[in-house]
């Protein structure tokens, strides 16, 4: 190589530099869901008092759809109150909590509706298959559902009641009253 | 590690019965294997689910062999997780757009070294070829001389 070129080889790194530098902005435990703006995927369970939880049914309302478990600490611990809270002054205004309880054992996720007094549906989700529908990497994981039964939020982690407040009420503002 | 077979086991035989409609697909374990091995494990990250022994990824094989036997081909079943996760899912990024950059990148770095290291040599050898020493009579007779003095 001859002299004059010899300038040129720090300057090899600076693609490199530049994608590092790039790859640093990026969050890595962030998990873009390609399901906002999407239509809800369908499902039927049986919550665990027995009753028939048809998302169908709940076409018109604006739905709070949360997959948790009982083994979820601290993260579900924290937000199982606020959803409750959540459900408790939203549900005469036509919001539905809807909670789907995955990989998790029969009686310590009774328990756990039972110590938080939860008061909204909440279904097992045997072999997992609505949480894959939903594209869930883990729990707690949120997805807000408008009137039209299109989802129009997602939220990773524990849910506070500001940030359930903050979600649910462009959806109740939003001309959706369809039916 | 029992209770994680067990865990396993019982995801891939919850799985089995359920979503298998009759004069369905016979599925191989290594159908299974071959799907699940392209996608990544949700809870792991750096392992494939075919791998992963965590029990998401024995319900994702479970629905990866439900889908198969249900008549899904493995680029249908490896769009199914796709359209739930995003391309973040496939453990090989995709040839093509940004992505595409990851499969090239490797190749123009060969390309480009082998072509430096090429010209380097052959510098290198052209500049170290030196002229050898005009030899005349008188030299070549004291070479001779020494030689056979060394013998």
């Amino acid at each position: 190589m001859t002299r004059g070129w010899r300038w040129l080889v720090p300057l090899a790194a600076v693609p490199v530099l530049g994608l590092l530098a790039y790859g640093f902005t990026l969050n890595p435990r962030e998990a873009p869901s390609p399901l906002v703006g999407r239509p809800a995927a369908a499902f039927t369970l049986t919550s665990f008092d027995g009753a028939k939880l048809d998302l169908a049914d709940l076409r018109g309302k604006v739905v709070v759809l949360n997959f948790w478990a009982s083994w979820c600490y601290p993260a579900c611990y924290e937000e199982a109150p606020a959803l409750e809270r959540g459900w408790k002054s939203y549900r005469d205004r036509g919001v539905v909590v809807v909670g789907v309880d995955i990989q998790d054992k029969d009686e310590a996720a009774r328990k756990f509706i039972n110590d938080f007094r939860l008061t909204f549906a909440n279904a097992p989700d045997p072999g997992g298959k609505v949480s894959v529908d939903y594209g869930v990497y883990g729990v707690p994981e949120t997805f807000f559902i408008d009137r039209e039964g299109r989802i129009r939020a997602k939220h990773v982690g524990a849910l506070s009641d500001q940030m359930f407040a903050e979600a649910i009420e462009p959806l109740l503002a939003a001309a959706g009253t369809t039916k | 590690m029992l209770a994680t077979i067990l865990i396993v086991a019982a995801a891939v035989a919850t799985a089995q019965p359920t979503g298998r409609p009759a004069g369905a697909t016979p599925v191989s374990e290594q159908d299974v294997h071959d799907v699940a091995a392209q996608l990544r494990c949700v809870v792991c990250q750096t392992l494939s689910v075919a791998d992963s022994p965590s029990e998401m990824a024995g319900q994702m094989r479970g629905i990866v062999r439900e889908r198969l036997a249900a008549g899904d081909s493995p680029a249908q079943v490896r769009q199914y997780f796709v359209d739930r996760y995003g391309e973040w899912i496939l453990l090989a990024p995709p040839r093509r757009g940004f992505t595409l950059l990851v499969w090239l990148a490797p190749l123009v770095a060969v390309v480009v070294g082998v072509g430096i290291v090429a010209i380097r040599i052959s510098g290198w050898t052209r500049a170290r070829r030196p002229t050898p020493p005009p030899v005349d009579a008188a030299m070549r007779e004291r070479i001779r001389q020494e030689l056979e003095r060394e013998t």
